[in-house]
């Protein structure tokens, strides 16, 4: 099995060592210390785990790190600009669009992703594309408005 | 190892299943403090060992005995003007880190960044039995006011003695004390500084009403939010020691089976250990696909024994019954069976709810390090003294060699009351000789964690032609007895409870047999007003007539006018229905639109009014209640446990279906603020009522009365 020894992380280039099939999520959390991607089901199906590969959301707990290397990675840790944070993460603050916050960095990276296709989703378009994305506490509808809120904030940034 | 890893079959009743209180060694002392702290102000709680035992120990025989005078929290103000609080209780999601260090706040007249909670640490934080049947606001909420008064007058008084005036007329306000006749001013920081003080209150300090308010009873978002936002917290599962490596644990492959033997040869490989205990077999190794392959390559042989199946699971819980006094006196007043006779509307029916698991997103975990005889574990869990207990027995060392630190944990719902991770954890580190980390899967979560209690619910109620209840009678197997009394006036009544012994580990739950109780209970006064003579009566009309209770009423009042209940038809194929109940002091009404559409039922809207009575964070209060009818949606229309022969068979969310964000209905909260009350938890109790209201409005839209949960795992069937 061939083994990968660099990953493209945040815009820097990380040294790891692992075989090509391991979990993208394993060596992130534990070969790279970045751990605000969540294990939470291990098949796709709740999206803790969620990180942008070339801008695009991709399941970290079952992407082989093979298929990730080469390209650019973006975790949590990654997304807040010269210190910061981006209008989505503000906007989760504001909107307290949250309880015990564990798929917090899954919806903030997945929302991000549908803001860089959609900049100015519905509601229901919202709700469509985090579908993939559960929150145990429920807290949905505050997530929702926060999207929403930080779609109008980075809107009215650009103008 | 002690039986703590087998599976535990009784019920975990919320605050009833705990073992006795642990009495706490602590020896106050004036030294102490100043050795932890170096100096400043310092303030501990004494709890009173009757007052102790009456918060937080409900009908533990021999508890009163076992529990002295309790510190149940303490404060220090050191001379830089932080304060730093310390409680025993744990943030699962639920907020209270943020509703606590409101209160401090408010009462110690101090800005909310000077002050910082450790929470949930048993070598640092107060003995505390745990985070569940939402005593927090209740309990810890008026420990940290009386600590925080008390600190408040201490600063006053010292700022009296130094300018030599009359306390009375000093002022305490944002971290600093004003003399507003002398023009004088010091910070709480400059107060405290070469100051050696130390002092113990007792729980009578006189604490501001809740109309005085200024901070608490407004919204605050988390406190430390940003963590979250950006990553940066540290869950169980992120905890990172020096040597740590990562543990496996190989489970049975059906509940009850027993190890017959087991080749550990084809796992060999450098650095896997396998530890064989019993029937505890675990590995560990470098990494965790490491320590996954080492597991996978041992070759065990267990020996099954045949266990019940979820299709059979009511008739086995009806004819499995105990007898024997567990379930406690049946509460009787007057004949039913005579008042059924009188009767001019009757209604017999059953009910049933199904096993649910609480799938917190994170799964049970803990880290474990063993230092010189003594054992640190990081682990997310309601209870870090019940845990530390536990793992003082499975390795039969004294408490005080063991630590248990609770990190901000990714939810618990009731689910994380036992120590089964931290116990794996701290086996796997004694046989590395390393720390270790482990990390349940979610497979395992499904199948080994305990589930909220399956249960069949008999009910028999009768009523006169003029909607007045006459007779009532409520028997729940195996769920639980949380509100299974009836909050209606009837004269007969008959209520029971029957345990059961479950074929699946159960345990407690968000609300735990409130739910199924208030489903059972609300439902059955929904067919009973149907059932009336002359066309039946109007289902919220028939409630109020049997009702007394003011606080009920007025939730039932609130949420039927929010919801325009009674102004309005429903279009076609939508349905109303509402519900509503009384659970740990919360009052809940729940009115609930559903629409059917091709055969599916969809919440359309749910309107919940809530008294809890004086509120303290409304925004986190209202959060509560929106993620307890989103949760509940679940447990209402399609979350069950399916299982075979002691195996589960829906053991992943893509066989498990939870609330996601299609699922959600519009969501409108009301809330009755009774800043005469004192404020009871909030987390659970909203969420009884939507059952109920939703299966009600499936019937007003269909016609059809669905008496399980989950009502429609499959779609409505015609």
């Amino acid at each position: 099995m061939a083994k990968i020894t660099e990953l493209q992380v945040n815009g820097a280039r990380c040294p790891i060592e692992a075989d090509e099939a391991t979990p993208l999520l394993v060596v992130l959390r534990d070969q790279l210390g970045l751990t605000g991607a969540k294990y939470g089901c291990g098949e796709g199906q709740c999206g803790a785990c969620t990180v942008l590969l070339d801008s695009n959301p991709r399941h970290s707990c079952n992407t082989p790190v093979g298929k990730a290397a080469g390209h650019s990675i973006t975790t949590i840790e990654g997304l807040a600009a010269n210190g910061r944070l981006h209008p989505l993460q503000q906007a989760f603050l504001d909107s307290g669009a949250f309880q015990c916050a564990y798929c917090t960095s899954g919806m903030i990276l997945t929302a991000a992703a549908l803001l860089r296709v959609n900049p100015h989703p519905s509601e229901d378009e919202v709700r469509r594309f985090m579908n993939g994305n559960v929150c145990r506490c429920g807290t949905y509808p505050r997530i929702v408005e926060a999207i929403l809120g930080a779609a109008e904030t980075m809107a009215k940034n650009k103008s | 190892m002690s039986a703590n890893l087998g599976p535990q079959f009784e019920i975990e009743f919320e605050r009833y299943e705990l073992s006795a209180g642990l009495p706490y060694h602590f020896e106050f002392g004036r030294r102490e403090f100043l050795k932890v702290f170096g100096g400043g102000v310092a303030v501990v709680l004494i709890v009173p060992r009757a007052a102790a035992a009456q918060e937080s120990g409900r009908r533990q025989r021999g508890f009163e005995e076992s529990m002295p005078a309790e510190i149940g929290a303490w404060l220090h103000l050191s001379e830089n003007g932080a304060v730093t609080v310390f409680t025993g209780k744990a943030e699962v999601g639920q907020n209270i880190r943020t509703s606590l260090t409101q209160a401090v706040a408010e009462e110690l007249r101090a800005p909310l960044g000077s002050i910082q909670l450790v929470m949930a640490d048993t070598e640092k934080t107060p003995f505390d039995m745990g985070t569940f049947g939402s005593r927090t606001t209740p309990q810890m909420n008026l420990q940290l006011r009386r600590v925080a008064s008390a600190c408040r007058d201490l600063v006053i008084a010292l700022a009296a003695k130094g300018w030599n005036v009359d306390a009375k007329g000093l002022v305490a306000e944002d971290g600093e004390v004003r003399d507003p006749a002398g023009g004088k001013v010091l910070s709480y920081g400059e107060l405290a500084r070469g100051q050696a003080l130390a002092k113990a209150v007792v729980a009578e300090d006189p604490l501001l009403p809740a109309s005085a308010w200024t901070v608490a009873g407004k919204p605050l978002p988390k406190v430390n939010g940003e963590d979250f936002v950006t990553g940066r917290h540290i869950y169980t599962p992120d905890v990172k020691r020096p040597g740590m490596v990562y543990g496996k644990v190989l489970r049975p492959p059906s509940y009850g089976a027993t190890l017959e033997s087991l080749d550990t040869s084809a796992a060999a490989a450098p650095n896997v250990i396998v530890a064989r205990d019993g029937d505890f077999v675990g590995v560990t190794a470098p990494s965790e696909p490491q320590a996954e392959q080492a597991l996978a390559k041992l070759e065990a042989k267990w020996k099954t024994v045949p266990r019940p199946s979820s299709r059979e699971l009511f008739q086995y819980l009806k004819a499995n019954a105990e007898t024997g006094g567990r379930g406690g006196e049946p509460f009787e007043t007057g004949s039913v069976e005579e008042a059924l006779k009188s009767a001019e509307a009757r209604l017999e029916q059953t009910y049933t709810v199904a096993y649910i698991q609480h799938a917190p997103l994170e799964p049970r975990a803990a880290v474990a390090e063993w230092s010189g005889g003594k054992l640190t574990v990081w682990t997310g869990t309601q209870r870090p003294f019940g845990v530390r207990l536990e793992l003082a027995e499975a390795f039969r060392i004294p408490e005080d060699r063991v630590r248990v630190i609770v990190p901000d944990t990714g939810a618990a719902y009731g689910g994380k009351h036992t120590g089964d991770a931290a116990i794996e954890a701290a086996r796997l580190a004694k046989a590395a000789g390393q720390p270790v980390k482990l990390v349940w899967t979610r497979e395992e979560e499904f199948t080994w964690a305990y589930f909220r209690p399956a249960g069949v619910i008999e009910v028999r109620g009768g009523a006169r032609a003029d909607g007045t209840l006459t007779a009532w009678e409520f028997h729940n197997y195996n769920s639980g007895p949380s509100a299974i009394r009836t909050p209606y006036e009837v004269p007969n009544q008959r209520i029971e409870f029957h345990p059961v012994k479950s074929p699946l580990r159960q345990g407690s739950y968000r609300a735990l047999a409130a739910t199924a109780n208030h489903f059972a209970r609300e439902s059955s006064m929904d067919e009973l007003a149907h059932a009336l003579p002359h066309g039946g009566m109007d289902p919220l009309e028939f409630r109020l007539k049997n009702l007394k209770d003011e606080r009920l009423r007025a939730v039932f009042q609130a949420a039927a006018e929010k919801f325009g209940w009674g102004k309005s038809q429903p279009a076609a194929g939508h349905g109303f229905g509402i519900a509503g109940g009384v659970e740990k002091n919360g009052y809940v009404a729940t009115a609930a639109e559903v629409a059917i559409e091709d055969n599916n039922v969809r919440v359309v809207r749910v309107v919940t009014a809530f008294d809890c009575g004086a509120v303290i964070n409304p925004d986190g209060l209202k959060n509560q209640i929106m993620g307890a009818n989103i949760m509940g949606l679940g447990g209402a229309l399609f979350e069950a446990i399916e299982f075979e022969n002691g195996r589960v068979l829906n053991n992943r969310f893509s066989k498990y279906r939870v609330p996601r964000f299609r699922d959600v209905p519009a969501i409108e909260v009301v809330l009755l603020d009774r800043k005469d009350i004192p404020s009871a938890g909030a987390g659970e109790t909203p969420i009884v009522g939507l059952a109920p209201a939703v299966g009600n409005a499936v019937f007003h839209a269909s016609g059809t009365r669905l008496r399980s949960l989950p009502m429609v795992p499959n779609g409505l069937k015609a």
